[in-house]
């Protein structure tokens, strides 16, 4: 199925990894593509390595293995890249998405020779000047949109609204901190 | 108008049980079935619905009450998984034996030990000859069509059982996927008015529920209770009938994918059997002659209906995701067998335990699977009959 594409998070449980991959699947299903979006959960505790997963596609998606040959992955906790073999079975075609406040020149030595594209937010900075507080992932959904290219921005960002429109609807002042957010991210990205 | 929606596997059955409005849901919580009664729990605070919602201080608590409730007359049910099934265990045999028409949402997850929260088998693989009705999903499309049909096979008066509607823990109950839902009205017409025809509460025919069975008639009680089973092949076929009308999905008692012409086949239940069908796709491009039977309905086990499709193929392997301990196989493998003996099969049938406590399996995994078939037909020899799928040695 050359137009599937998967992608792998990885992040420490509480961050949002899991989130950050059931929202992809939501707005990749918004523009009309089969999706799916899932956890793959070790032991659950704050702070554990968790992994989440995502296919988009232009058919219907039948397979109910896990991802260990993305396209994409992403790692929402740097510190990750030190315990977790996080480019494990990544395609050189594709890329990674690093959060982390430090220059990408940094990050490459850890990948472990991974020959392709690697692309770094920082969510951390992202987060705090459009919401006060971390969330780090409402940029990495930006992030990643923007890495694979699986929608464009104008569609990403109206059916964010609309979605976010949903989820808060018991809170509309949250939205316009996360639209700014996913606005900021799609700049940030290096 | 059938709606397009992405939803999880838990929340798909919230959903179905909103649109049914059962009469009273007794819960407790239990990983990874635990959003089943927490969505539905908004539902009842919303007042979407007006069902009597019951937190129970536990699952033996929580099918006592559906037990109670369906004997007075409501339409019950309860949800839960893995070491939450096994608490209700003496209750499952009570439910059945008093014929009365509740369901379980189950949500398929290891038994301890060693504690595991992740999918297979053994929780409700070990309420088989309980007498409920069991159905299984592949994903959350069909979850939530058999949660619609559930009512229809359990309350219909030939069979009057309990039923059981599972889905694999995680895999489905947590992955948000593609589906479609039927409108609210469509489904409440479907599943339509439950009218009990005997029951507690019913002050014109006073009657006892759950009384001692002396020796005398205990046999006949357990006969009674073979007839009901008897009769869910016929009516999961009419429902699922009536239910392809509505929604333009058919359902069997279970689905043979590319057995036209099939050589070599797997037999399995669930969500791995999703990804066996890519594998057979993939095969069936370099020509190889593959196929899969995925069960639906494992309780009753319509052994007539599978072993005719199976019975011309080489070489079998079934797949089963929960241990038996018999040294020679799982569940499924052990009926399977039985089936094809019964039938005068001639294929050479093999049986993994496959996926416990969430091991995944891929695609590769059952191509290797097909590989192991062609080679044993090869061979003419199924050699050891009793394997595991993927286990470090």
């Amino acid at each position: 199925m050359s137009n599937l594409t998967e992608i792998r998070w990885h992040g420490r449980g509480g961050q949002g990894a899991k989130t950050a991959a059931l929202l992809l699947a939501d707005v990749a299903f918004q523009t009309g593509k089969y999706v799916q979006g899932f956890p793959e959960y070790g032991p659950e505790r704050m702070g554990a390595p968790i992994t989440a997963y995502n296919r988009i596609s232009d058919v219907q998606i039948r397979v109910h293995s896990n991802i260990y040959d993305p396209q994409y992955v992403v790692v929402v906790d740097e510190s990750l890249l030190e315990a977790v073999d996080v480019t494990s079975g990544l395609k050189k075609e594709g890329a990674i998405l690093v959060n982390t406040s430090r220059p990408k020149e940094e990050i490459i030595p850890h990948l472990k020779g991974y020959e392709g594209k690697v692309y770094t937010i920082d969510a951390h900075k992202v987060s705090m000047a459009t919401m006060g507080r971390y969330f780090p992932n409402t940029p990495l959904l930006a992030a990643i949109v923007k890495v694979t290219g699986i929608m464009d921005e104008e569609t990403f960002l109206r059916e964010m609204r609309a979605s976010f429109s949903h989820k808060f609807a018991s809170k509309p002042e949250v939205i316009d901190g996360n639209m700014a957010a996913l606005e900021m991210a799609l700049k940030e990205v290096r | 108008m059938a709606k397009r929606d992405r939803l999880s596997g838990n929340e798909a059955i919230a959903i179905a049980l909103r649109q049914i409005n059962p009469d009273v849901f007794p819960a407790f919580p239990i990983t990874p079935s635990t959003e089943i009664p927490q969505y539905f729990a908004s539902f009842v605070a919303n007042g979407q619905v007006d069902t009597e919602f019951i937190p129970v201080e536990s699952e033996h608590s929580s099918m006592s009450a559906a037990i109670g409730a369906s004997a007075a007359g409501a339409r019950s049910l309860t949800a839960t998984s893995s070491c939450g099934l096994a608490f209700m265990w003496e209750e499952l045999y009570i439910a059945a034996s008093n014929r009365l028409p509740l369901a379980l949402a189950l949500v398929n997850r290891a038994l301890s030990g060693p504690i595991n929260i992740n999918c297979d088998h053994s929780d409700s693989m070990g309420a088989r000859d309980a007498g409920w009705i069991q159905i299984y999903a592949e994903n959350n499309q069909e979850a939530y069509d058999n949660m619609v049909q559930a009512y229809r096979i359990s309350e219909h008066k030939d069979v009057r059982l309990p039923i059981m509607i599972c889905q694999d823990g995680f895999i489905t109950s947590h992955a948000v996927e593609n589906m479609e839902l039927l409108e609210d009205a469509d489904v409440k017409k479907f599943v339509g008015e439950y009218e009990p025809e005997d029951y507690l509460l019913n002050p014109e025919c006073p009657m006892a529920v759950g009384p001692y069975s002396i020796t005398d008639y205990y046999m006949e009680a357990k006969r009674n209770q073979a007839e009901g089973m008897r009769h869910v092949e016929r009516v999961v076929l009419e429902v699922a009938k009536e239910f392809a009308e509505v929604s333009g999905r058919e359902y069997g008692l279970f689905e043979a994918y590319r057995m036209e012409d099939a050589e070599y086949a797997v037999v399995m239940i669930g969500s791995a059997a999703g990804t066996t069908k890519d594998a057979i796709d993939r095969l069936r491009d370099r020509g190889e002659r593959v196929g899969l039977l995925k069960i639906r309905l494992y309780r009753p086990f319509p052994a007539e209906a599978i072993a005719d499709i199976l019975k011309d193929v080489k070489a079998v392997a079934v797949m089963d995701r929960a241990e038996g301990y018999t040294n020679h196989g799982g569940p499924l493998g052990a009926d399977v067998m039985a089936a094809l003996y019964r039938a005068r099969s001639q294929a050479l049938a093999i049986n993994y335990i496959y996926g416990l406590g969430g091991r995944d399996v891929r695609v590769e995994d059952m191509e290797g699977v097909f590989a192991t078939l062609k080679q044993i037909a090869e061979d003419g020899d199924a050699g050891e009959t009793y394997r595991y799928l993927g286990i470090r040695e």
